[in-house]
């Protein structure tokens, strides 16, 4: 193992931003920040007032727009799986999140942050699995 | 249209820590579960601030009666380990691990006009469509 392109500054920069936007929609709408069960609950429908799902997701992808107007020099962003990959890969994290209601945001943040059991054991798992599946992308295969 | 707003700006906010932490960036995201090879630690970091930030922010809230917007605060009616919880966690890992992309990075990245997370995103709504409207009544 050898340690490369570590950037500590703008990842706890950035983290504590997550952090933030993540603590502002608790303070004022008394919700966790959790993307996949927003998603979810947002494009099935049947809850009562989804406008707020709406809006947060919004802004996500409003911040991802803003920065490539804005600053589109600063914006990293390497892609190296195929077409056949990624799609493999949203299906296992569309049904995986779902299935395990949640996702990095929801259980990695918000639950591990709330010292929630289930968050804390699906946070491990699904790190876990992460590894194994690099792991066996980069040096397997 | 308060509440819209409100959670508007947290999501601008928690999206540009993405963009910041380079958490949208799935070759970084993949050099940090790369631990047998060229290791980057970074997302390590990105996970301690935004929990450091957001377990203390969450208890401070805690000492109030009510949201400013709500009544209530709404938290997750599950809180035993079941079958679907570890399941789901180890098929969201893999595929976290193979694209490098879990759900609120692939939002942001939409913007990027890269195809490929376009179909990223349109393979995740299909899994998330499939599990809401019948696994999971299947399973339960």
């Amino acid at each position: 193992m050898t340690i490369v392109d570590f950037t500590p500054v703008s990842a706890l920069t950035g983290g504590a931003m997550i952090g933030l936007g993540a603590a502002g929609l608790w303070w004022l709408l008394g919700r966790l920040a959790g993307v996949s069960n927003i998603l979810g609950a947002a494009v099935v429908g049947g809850e009562t007032d989804s406008g707020w799902r709406f809006a947060f997701l919004g802004g996500l992808l409003a911040a991802g727009l803003i920065a490539m107007l804005a600053f589109p020099a600063s914006v990293h962003f390497r892609l190296e799986a195929g077409y056949g990959q990624v799609i493999l890969a949203g299906l296992l994290v569309g049904l995986g999140t779902q299935l395990g209601s949640g996702c990095t945001s929801g259980h990695g943040i918000c639950g591990v942050s709330r010292l929630s059991l289930r968050s804390i054991v699906a946070t491990l798992a699904f790190m876990a699995a992460g590894f194994i599946a690099v792991y066996t992308v980069r040096h397997l295969l | 249209m308060n509440r819209s707003l409100v959670a508007f700006f947290c999501g601008l906010l928690f999206g540009a820590g993405l963009l910041v932490s380079q958490m949208s960036n799935p070759a970084k995201v993949i050099g940090f579960l790369d631990i047998t090879g060229n290791w980057d630690p970074s997302l390590a970091l990105v996970m301690a601030g935004a929990v450091g930030v957001f377990s203390l922010l969450y208890r401070l809230a805690l000492r109030r009666q009510a949201p400013l917007f709500e009544r209530q605060f709404a938290l997750p009616a599950k809180t035993t380990l079941d079958f679907p919880l570890l399941a789901g966690a180890l098929i969201f890992g893999a595929g976290w691990g193979l694209g490098g992309f879990c759900p609120a990075p692939a939002i942001v990245g939409s913007a990027f006009g890269e195809p490929r997370v376009w179909a990223f995103v349109a393979a995740m709504l299909a899994g998330i469509l499939f599990v809401r409207f019948g696994l999971r009544r299947t399973l339960s």
